[in-house]
């Protein structure tokens, strides 16, 4: 076979990279296989980071994921790709090296926003937390008695780490720019629950207010920071939850469709040059990839999800191998969270909702299902410590089922349609 | 998918030296997960529910515990478990 003598290039050593290296394995390809990744360990998962790596339970470094399939890789760890060749098929690195590639996975992922203030940011006690060794520093900075913990973002990162702060018992005050907690994806209807959640673990909820500037005690190390209101919030610890920003910035020159928000591919998943014409030879997955939904009228979508990661890489391995894909990537987004003890699970995507139905259980009991409604039809589902009713609803959604769905089931009460109360600027075409 | 190649090794005793060696490496689909429980009995010692619904799982096992393990991610009513196939040395 032809196949056997090309050479694949995964750039990223993530969730993705892994499982689309694997991926490539399982549908036949037998040629030379090079995972290239900027961090120095192997792939690991991420989810554990911002809850039980901070809580102590799980070590930093027994985060490494598992290998599903027999590999048979070159890794090269500890060193960022640069450059993308597409003329010479030449991949840069930051070592001056070049790999060759005959198929090009692109998996680079994102990066934890800044603090937008870089003195401010660099101070002794201000974190960020994406990485697994973000997560063992913050552990080390939470272990050491901090008099509180400044949480800055409301998003799930925001919030897994001050629940996790109130595990260990720390006092913690969240500054969220919006009006409630997590009401960028969910909307302020329930981010209002998950901000009564959130004080009911002890978590100081400081809503609709800004941090202006972040202080220090003249020798380098953060003591709170300055709020819009005016106030102040003393913290020895603070970490800037405020997002992720997509690591594109090595395709510069490469001719390829990207920006901050990600690398544009279509719908089987080949990255496509800035005229929209796709790249046989290269494929994009995971959070880095921006593509069009088929189940939301094709809007292009960059998703931050750790089952998109997975499955868009399958989808992403078995192309480059060479598989004739039967239909676009059509995954119906699906995410978890646990917070406090909590789990929400979400599946769809809850943009440009205009309606909102509690379909089962009560909010205030804390169990509950939502579904939201877009022009009358479906299109997300959350539930909040009630997972096994979320697969009824994903049915309902991928088939784009009339909102509000699901009438007269004997337990269920009259379903009011509520308004989600979305914030305005929302940021389009990136989830989570 | 999980490579369900080890099931049957899976369920036989490690050989010494593979006692001594790295751990194991778990991670679970928690998109897939819905709480059944059935691992939190298989494995206590590696697998607990906190709360309803929020899994809390060991992701490096000590290698000694491979049958327990197995058996958890046997258990699983929807097959949410990966476990490194130890015969696979896939990096």
């Amino acid at each position: 076979m032809t196949v056997a003598q090309e050479r694949a290039l995964v750039i990223g050593a993530s969730l993705a990279g892994l499982r689309g290296a694997e991926s490539l394995r399982r549908a036949g390809f037998t040629g030379p296989v090079t995972i290239v990744g900027a961090e120095p360990h192997a792939p690991y998962d991420r989810p554990p980071l911002s809850k039980h790596v901070l809580t102590g339970e799980v070590p930093a470094d027994a985060t490494t994921l598992p290998n599903l399939t027999a590999l048979d890789a070159d890794w090269r760890l500890g060193v960022a790709a640069t450059t993308l060749d597409r003329h010479n098929r030449v991949v840069g690195l930051a070592t001056g090296e070049a790999l060759a590639y005959d198929r090009l996975l692109i998996a680079t992922g994102t990066r934890a926003r800044e603090w937008p203030d870089a003195a401010q940011g660099r101070l002794a006690g201000v974190f960020t937390l994406r990485n697994r060794d973000d997560a063992a520093a913050l552990r080390r900075a939470l272990t050491a008695g901090p008099s509180r913990v400044l949480v800055v973002g409301g998003g799930f990162i925001g919030c897994e780490v001050a629940a996790s702060c109130r595990a260990l018992g720390l006092p913690v005050t969240l500054v969220e720019t919006g009006p409630t907690p997590l009401a960028r994806v969910l909307g302020q209807n329930l981010g209002a629950v998950v901000a009564a959640m959130h004080e009911g673990l002890g978590v100081v909820i400081r809503s609709g207010t800004k941090v202006e500037r972040l202080e220090d005690d003249g020798s380098g190390h953060v003591t709170g920071a300055r709020l819009d209101d005016g106030s102040t919030v003393a913290a020895s610890v603070v970490v800037v939850a405020l997002g992720a920003v997509r690591n594109t910035e090595w395709l510069a020159g490469s001719g390829l469709s990207f920006d901050t928000d990600g690398v544009d591919c279509d719908a089987n998943g080949h990255a496509v040059d800035a005229d929209g014409r796709p790249d046989p030879r290269i494929a994009a997955a995971g959070d880095v990839a921006r593509f069009p939904h088929p189940l939301y009228d094709g809007r292009r979508v960059a998703l931050e999800h750790w089952g998109h990661a997975v499955a868009q890489a399958e989808h992403a391995g078995r192309l480059l191998a060479g598989t004739r894909p039967g239909a676009a990537y059509a995954e119906l987004p699906a995410f978890w969270s646990s917070q406090g003890g909590i789990t929400i699970k979400s599946v769809g995507l809850t943009e440009g909702a205009d309606g909102l139905v509690i379909a089962q259980g009560d909010p205030k009991q804390g169990r509950f299902l939502a579904v939201y409604g877009r022009a009358g039809r479906c299109i997300a589902a959350v539930s909040f410590d009630c997972a096994r009713w979320l697969p009824a609803y994903a049915e309902q959604i991928r088939a784009g089922s009339p909102f509000p769905p699901i009438r007269g089931a004997t337990d269920q009460g009259a379903l009011t349609i509520l308004s989600p109360g979305f914030p305005e600027q929302r940021r389009p075409e990136v989830s989570r | 998918m999980p490579d369900h190649r080890s099931d049957q090794a899976g369920l036989q005793p490690e050989p010494a030296p593979a006692r001594a060696a790295r751990p194991l490496r778990v991670s679970v689909d928690l998109n897939r997960c819905q709480a059944y429980a059935q691992c939190c009995y298989a494995a206590p010692d590696h697998f607990v529910l906190h709360g309803r619904e929020a899994l809390y799982y060991d992701p490096a096992p000590d290698a000694a515990a491979r049958l327990e393990i197995e058996r958890a991610r046997i258990a699983c009513p929807v097959q949410a478990i990966h476990v490194e196939d130890a015969g696979s040395h896939g990096r």
